[in-house]
């Protein structure tokens, strides 16, 4: 007799079954929630897309009056305005992917309970949304840069910038593990739900955005090395503004622990997105 | 026997297990319970054992549940097979998993080919969004690639009808619009088994002509395997070849559509639950101001029974006046199931006309001594109010009968008599 059956469904699975030949299979549609994204982003307001800038803008002029007026806290050297943008854009992109994939379980109840696909194709399409807005901010970024250029102040570009791409992935997955593990608990138990939003503002804190890290006393600055994303903050600022710090061995540290975190968030969320429309 | 691999769905001891009550502390406790007796101790999930049959209408004293039970069945590629049971049975939950929205509990579902299920017209339609993008994100919701969906983009608006609208936000949509739309966009799918739950309740009776017609189509034309949840029971018969009756989780009954089909409407009937009425299809032309919504068999004391033949019968049927009405009659006919007319009622004998206030109403027909012999039979009931036929059932309500003492010697009719009809006489040999 021969066994040929496309489908089992059995009520146990194997620890990690990503099904990735799935996700491919759906494309598509993952396509489609990234264009969801942008197309109803902005439907029905006056600006357009012009908010996409408009908000890294207004939080750096705040920052600028703030963290760099009010107190004083240095900025290594490097022009307000840069330093400030390329912190918050990497942050938004951070706390973005990851608001997009905690949101995965909760967000989309309604679908879930009726249709099948891969699940990890909504926290991937959350990144891929993220990852186009952090683009088109990229152009915002490059102009202020290239103002302060043609104006005559000594930055210094180096080779380290090349990193940036993958940087930037380092990020991504970083903010899905973490939001793959935050959607999992959250699909049964709420309160995680109430900590997350406050931990994420204190963990901003903990990254070394608004500061360098060189302006932390050595009291605290191993509390802030044991940030995976700090060796990834520092790096962009320095690849670009020549300030801050290139640390192989941190951002070797922060790829092992995404590795671990990932792996684990992925076994989780393979084992929640079975049943979890029987507990939502 | 069919070989192996013409089987496109396999059920093989399918259970799934539910907590009722809400999530809270209570919940923590036992997912730790469970993890240390499952994993450390290796022993049967305590919650599984105390697991109880699926009876909505009892309070249980085990906070879980067996929505289904033990589900065992086959269906072969092109079968076309309707689900049917009372709310609650397991129908969706069934559908649930064949569709991977959640896991069985135990057992193991097997298939062969590409799964649609369609438990929901509209899945993942956003209100900010135009018919165009909709169609889109739908159809990529439920496994269709975009070069597939350009392909059929034409016919999926020309079915839905919703050309001039196609570039504007879906909230500006009427429901049945929206409606409309999903259905094309899911019957456009192409997929080898079809899975689809009640989405034919929703639309005016137009709609749901044309998404019947869709699915006969789907399922006749291209030798699709299709499973077919509804409590609209013509649709079911017209649809199906076979039934699968479930209840209370369990599989009660499995073969050919009709018997499925009567049983189940039998069984409606004799357990004293008011047949609905109000989900069955009427016949023919209506205005629908008066419709028929319960029917009901009643002793003399008003409880629910078997119809029995040389006994009391009194039977209630209650209907709605929709919009008040004026002057008119209604009418109950009783049919064998050749479709010969053998008993009629009507107001019109008995009744001056009259009208109805808007709301519920009903009426009552005694029967003091029951003429109809042991067997099957079916009900046609009709309204005629202000000049229009109001509502018609056409014989779609069935009523059995039992045997029972009708002549004076006091025991029962031999069975199996060719006729109907009784009457009560007197019998003598003439001295010659």
């Amino acid at each position: 007799m021969k066994e040929d059956w496309t489908l089992v469904i059995k009520p146990e699975k194997r620890l990690l079954d990503l099904d990735l030949k799935g996700i491919w299979r759906y494309r598509d549609l993952w396509y489609m929630y990234v264009k969801r994204d942008f197309v109803t982003f902005y439907k029905q307001t006056i600006l357009g897309p012009l908010w996409f800038f408009i908000q890294p803008i207004l939080t750096t002029i705040m920052y600028m009056f703030v963290f760099g007026g009010l107190a004083g806290i240095s900025t290594d050297g490097a022009p307000q305005p840069l330093f400030y943008l390329s912190g918050i854009m990497l942050w938004n992109y951070f706390s973005d992917c990851f608001n997009g994939a905690s949101g995965t379980f909760t967000a989309n109840a309604g679908i879930f309970g009726k249709v099948y696909f891969p699940r990890l194709v909504v926290p991937l399409a959350a990144l891929t949304s993220n990852l186009l807005k952090l683009l088109i901010q990229l152009i915002l970024f490059i102009l202020v840069y290239l103002y302060f250029v043609f104006t005559g102040t000594p930055l210094s570009l180096n080779a380290t910038a090349l990193l940036f791409p993958l940087l930037v992935l380092l990020t991504a997955l970083h903010a899905l593990s973490w939001g793959l593990i935050v959607s999992s608990f959250t699909s049964k138990y709420r309160d995680l739900k109430f900590l997350v939003s406050f931990g994420l503002q204190l963990f901003m804190y903990a990254t070394p955005i608004i500061y360098p890290l060189s302006a932390a006393s050595e009291k605290f600055r191993w509390a802030l090395e044991l940030n995976p994303l700090t060796p990834i903050f520092e790096a962009v600022k320095y690849g670009c503004l020549g300030c801050g710090s290139l640390s192989w061995g941190g951002l070797l540290y922060s790829t092992l622990f995404m590795t671990v975190t990932l792996f684990l968030s992925l076994i989780l969320f393979n084992r929640v997105e079975r049943n979890f429309m029987d507990t939502v | 026997m069919s070989p192996e691999s013409d089987i496109a769905i396999r059920f093989d001891h399918v259970g799934k297990l539910y907590r009722l009550g809400q999530v809270g502390t209570g919940t923590l406790s036992n997912d730790l319970n469970r993890w240390w007796q499952t994993r450390i101790l290796h022993r049967e999930d305590p919650y599984m054992i105390v697991g109880e049959i699926n009876d909505r209408a009892h309070k249980g004293s085990s906070d879980y549940v067996w929505a289904l039970r033990d589900i065992d069945f086959e269906i072969r590629q092109g079968e076309v097979v309707g689900i049917i049971g009372k709310n609650g049975a397991g129908k969706s939950t069934l559908l649930k998993l064949l569709s991977r929205v959640t896991a069985p509990t135990t057992g193991e579902i097997r298939a062969r080919g590409r799964i649609a299920s369609l438990l929901e017209v509209g899945t993942g339609f956003h209100q900010e969004m135009t018919g165009r993008e909709n169609i889109f994100m739908n159809g990529s919701i439920l496994g269709m690639t975009r070069a597939e969906i350009n392909r059929k983009l034409d016919e999926i608006v020309d079915f839905a009808g919703v050309e001039r609208y196609l570039d504007t936000p879906v909230k500006r949509y009427s429901s049945g619009m929206i409606v409309r739309l999903g259905f094309a966009v899911a019957a456009f799918l192409e997929p080898d088994i079809m899975v689809v739950d009640e989405v034919l309740a929703v639309g005016d009776a137009e709609f749901q002509k044309k998404a019947i017609g869709k699915m006969q189509d789907v399922s006749r034309g291209n030798g699709r395997t299709v499973l077919f949840v509804s409590h609209n029971m013509a649709a079911v018969r017209s649809l199906c070849q076979r039934g699968i009756i479930l209840e209370n989780g369990r599989l009660s009954y499995d073969g050919d559509v009709d018997d499925a089909v009567d049983r189940y409407l039998q069984d409606a009937v004799t357990s004293g639950i008011d047949l609905p009425l109000s989900e069955m299809p009427r016949a023919g032309k209506t205005s629908g101001s008066v419709r028929f919504t319960g029917i009901e068999f009643l002793n003399r004391d008003g409880e629910p029974i078997q119809p029995t033949c040389g006994a009391f019968l009194r039977i209630r049927v209650t209907f709605e006046a929709r919009i008040p009405v004026g002057r008119g009659h209604m009418s109950l006919e009783i049919h064998d199931l050749h479709k010969r007319p053998i008993i009629y009622f009507s107001s019109q004998f008995t009744q001056a006309e009259r009208g109805f206030q808007l709301g519920e109403h009903s009426f009552t027909i005694d029967i003091e001594k029951l003429r109809l012999t042991e067997g099957d039979y079916r009900i046609l009931l009709w309204s005629y109010f202000d000049g229009r036929v109001a509502d018609f059932l056409d014989g779609t309500i069935p009523m059995s009968v039992d045997n029972g003492p009708f002549f004076a010697w006091g025991q029962n009719i031999p069975p199996h008599l060719r006729t109907s009809v009784l009457e009560d006489h007197t019998w003598q040999y003439d001295q010659p």
